[in-house]
């Protein structure tokens, strides 16, 4: 019996998914609804992952050995390029906030739509021209300046394709602009009745928290790109020393983006780990108050730990110190991030589901990543393993183990829901269970390279590393495979694949409350919200004491 | 009531509602333009503290006359447009009041373009572009034309934006294709208006007055 007959209410009329609402490209191309663009997005930054992820495989084939026999060092500086300006600005920060972002939003606060339907679409076109150049400069022939395009290499010396490079990342840094304007005024304006600020799930404070900063950084990444682009095109002498300009002066321009954008990419995955953890203790989420505070907090303070990346730079000792103990001092919202989700584990009844798999593999990944990322913090250390694979490793932690983890968790926690059908559970586990030790195997021999001194960006290496760089190397041969086996059983599911019910998890959100796919308008009936999140239990008992309860007010009378 | 559904879209329910998100919006991604606008008067702070000679030298080169002119023009611009956004909110009948100002604002838009092209002009005849033959012989004053060119061709992009913006209100107004009276598109348009124009505030002071206080 569904859920209005319950209620006394007559039987809606059968209205299509919106998946089956129209079935012309047109009606792909052309939609303003946050649910196709968001399949949209994810068709795209897939296609991205994998281009960026066989850049990557060739750089590994060519570091089994120490001196290189598969690639030149110019295409070894090309492909590693490539692999970084793909998977940060065309993967790694799209892929959460404008796929599961785009999708779930409006379906967790209860809202028809985002409050610009035009614009999220708008939006996606820039990413795809942003993509366009991007193919164009690897078709081309590729660009060597890593994907920090640093002065006064991008601007005088470089002789690859530098504009198109920096024109591609440009561009799509609109694409994130305007999706963050979309997504804050979503949150502000949209949310539905009873809906108040601390009744919202922490995927939709983690997505507010990361348009915050992709709003407010972002612009100054584009500066500096166009005043490399205004060197290299117009010859306008920003920053050559020759004419008195600041090469310097572009490392903290881009790393007041850049620092931050590292948070656009796990803050969303914080959100994510955060739905699925309770969902699968069938338990509160500890310190649900103070999980908001922090991720606010790691927003607000990640604007002001940019120079820790230019230790040794040449910037003011002073700086460097007040730099090095705010490093310090974002190490501490994330604590308490990474301890209120152990703390929410505590007397629940865990199922190792293939998104709980994924959910606390993020959390012991992060936390690697993270306590690496204190020695980074540290100056002493810092200038010991600058420009090492201890720093490759770290950040890989940090946006691999832990940002991607979360984007396939989020993609098997959310797959029923957005495709209606359901994937087989023990692919999906087996698939999380390798990628975690496919990682591991592939970055932790990067701590340890990284600390003996083995620096980044080389093709050839002293033969006492080619121990590490071949554990390393067989480590992404398993990680590859992990990445490669959900795109086969998942498009499996969506033809063979048993139907997915409106609530296949027991989850309490209010995305759980309409159909699996929704209708195009999301909910046949407006929610009404009365309650916190996460009421997987009664305040006070233990995990099993109740039924959970969800959000909607609707779907329970 | 038929009014309000004429500028409803979606996913609004309510056109206050609709309103309100508009301006919120624009506030946000105005938000964002004063970062993008910052980090190039970082830039310029920062170059200009490490030359502040070369910067004066500089300065005295650039025409005071266009750009005071320029900065009459479009204070005078955001004038009629204020004008507009207020008439528009208003209840009596005023219609014409709202195009006529629209229209002022766009050619005074137009008109501060012109006098820049003219500037433009003037700047590449006396080698004003950095590059081989510059006219000053400090080299770091090819730095200040370097961002000269640069603060004034991005605040010029922001210009043609709102003016083909303003345009396609009085366009669409006096083809009665929309309603102009309570429109948050009006409102929207009205604050970029305002923003490019306190861009050129701080512009004015930063090009034309360096090197002329002595």
């Amino acid at each position: 019996m569904t859920d209005a007959a319950l209620a006394g209410e007559l039987p809606f009329p059968p209205r299509p998914d919106y998946l089956r609402a129209g079935s012309t490209l047109l009606s792909w191309l052309a939609t303003t609804d946050h649910k196709r663009i968001a399949i949209l997005y994810a068709l795209t930054i897939t296609v991205f992952f994998f281009m960026g992820g066989a850049a990557i495989t060739a750089v590994r084939v060519e570091l089994f050995v120490p001196n290189g026999w598969f690639l030149t060092s110019d295409t070894y500086n090309r492909l590693f390029s490539f692999h970084g300006i793909i998977m940060v600005w065309f993967f790694l920060v799209p892929s959460i906030p404008n796929t599961f972002g785009n999708f779930l939003l409006p379906l967790m606060i209860g809202a028809p739509d985002v409050a610009f339907p035009r614009l999220n679409l708008f939006s996606w076109y820039l990413t795809l021209v942003g993509g366009i150049f991007a193919v164009y400069t690897l078709v081309a022939g590729g660009v060597d300046t890593g994907w920090t395009f640093y002065t006064p290499f991008s601007t005088m010396f470089s002789n690859t394709h530098v504009l198109t490079a920096a024109a591609a990342v440009f561009v799509v840094g609109f694409a994130s602009i305007a999706t963050g304007v979309n997504f804050i005024a979503t949150t502000h304006m949209l949310r539905a009745p009873g809906m108040t600020w601390f009744r919202l799930p922490m995927f939709v404070w983690s997505i507010y928290a990361t348009s915050i900063v992709m709003v407010l950084s972002t612009p100054v990444l584009a500066i500096s790109l166009m005043l490399v682009i205004a060197e290299r095109w117009l010859g306008l002498p920003i920053f050559d020393p020759a004419r008195g300009g600041d090469p310097i002066l572009f490392q903290h321009l881009f790393w007041f983006y850049s620092h931050p954008a590292v948070y656009i990419m796990v803050l969303p995955a914080m959100g994510v780990v955060s739905e699925i953890i309770p969902c699968f203790a069938r338990r509160r989420l500890f310190g649900y108050d103070f999980m908001v505070y922090a991720i606010i907090a790691i927003a607000g303070i990640g604007f002001f730990v940019w120079g820790h990346h230019m230790f040794v730079s040449g910037q003011s000792p002073y700086a460097s110190l007040i730099f090095s103990f705010l490093s310090f001092v974002i190490a501490v919202p994330s604590a308490i991030k990474v301890f209120n989700w152990t703390a929410s584990l505590y007397r629940g009844q865990i199922s190792f589901n293939s998104p709980m798999i994924y959910a606390l593999g993020f959390v012991g990944l992060f936390t690697t990543g993270g306590l690496s990322g204190l020695f980074l913090a540290s100056i002493p250390v810092d200038v010991h393993v600058t420009d090492t694979y201890f720093v490759v490793a770290h950040f890989h932690y940090i946006m691999v183990g832990g940002s991607v983890s979360a984007f396939f968790g989020a993609l098997h926690f959310w797959w029923p829901k957005i495709t209606g059908k359901m994937y087989p559970e023990s692919w999906a586990q087996f698939a999380a269970i390798t990628m975690y030790f496919g990682f591991n195997m592939t970055f932790l021999p990067q701590f340890v390279a990284g600390y003996l001194g083995m620096p980044r960006r080389y093709h050839t290496y002293p033969a006492e590393f080619q121990v590490y760089n071949v554990m390393s190397s067989a480590g992404a041969a398993v990680l590859a495979a992990a990445y490669l086996l959900p795109l086969v059983y998942l498009m499996w599911s969506l033809f063979h694949g048993a139907r997915a019910s409106n609530n296949p998890w027991g989850a309490t959100g209010l995305e759980w409350t309409t159909t699996s796919p929704p209708p195009p308008h999301n909910f046949d009936l407006q929610p009404l919200v009365d309650r916190a999140p996460y009421q997987y239990h009664a305040e006070g008992e233990s995990a099993g004491s109740d039924a959970p309860e969800v959000q909607n007010a609707r779907s329970l009378r | 009531m038929s009014d309000a559904t004429a500028l409803l879209r979606e996913p609004w329910q309510r056109l206050e509602r609709q309103r309100q998100a508009g301006k919120f919006g624009i506030w946000i991604f105005l938000a964002s333009e004063t970062l993008f606008f910052g980090a190039l008067l970082l830039t310029y702070a920062v170059c200009r503290i490490e030359h502040p000679d070369a910067f004066a030298a500089a300065g005295r080169e650039t025409n005071i006359w266009f750009g005071t002119i320029n900065t009459a023009i479009l204070l005078t611009s955001s004038l009629t447009m204020a004008v507009a956004s207020q008439a528009a909110a208003q209840k009596g009948r005023v219609r014409q009041l709202v195009l006529a100002c629209l229209g002022a604002t766009a050619a005074l838009g137009v008109a501060f373009m012109i006098v820049k092209g003219f500037e433009y002009k003037e700047d590449i005849e006396k080698h004003l572009v950095p590059g081989t033959g510059f006219a000053l012989s400090q080299p770091s004053a090819q730095l200040f034309y370097g961002l000269y060119w640069l603060v004034t061709g991005v605040h010029a992009i922001h210009l043609t934006i709102g003016i083909a913006l303003v345009v396609r209100l009085v366009l669409l107004g006096a083809a009665r294709r929309i309603r102009l009276r309570g429109s948050p598109e009006l409102e929207v348009t009205a604050l970029y208006w305002h923003l490019v124009d306190v861009v050129w505030i701080f512009l004015y002071p930063l090009i034309y007055l360096p090197g002329r206080a002595s």
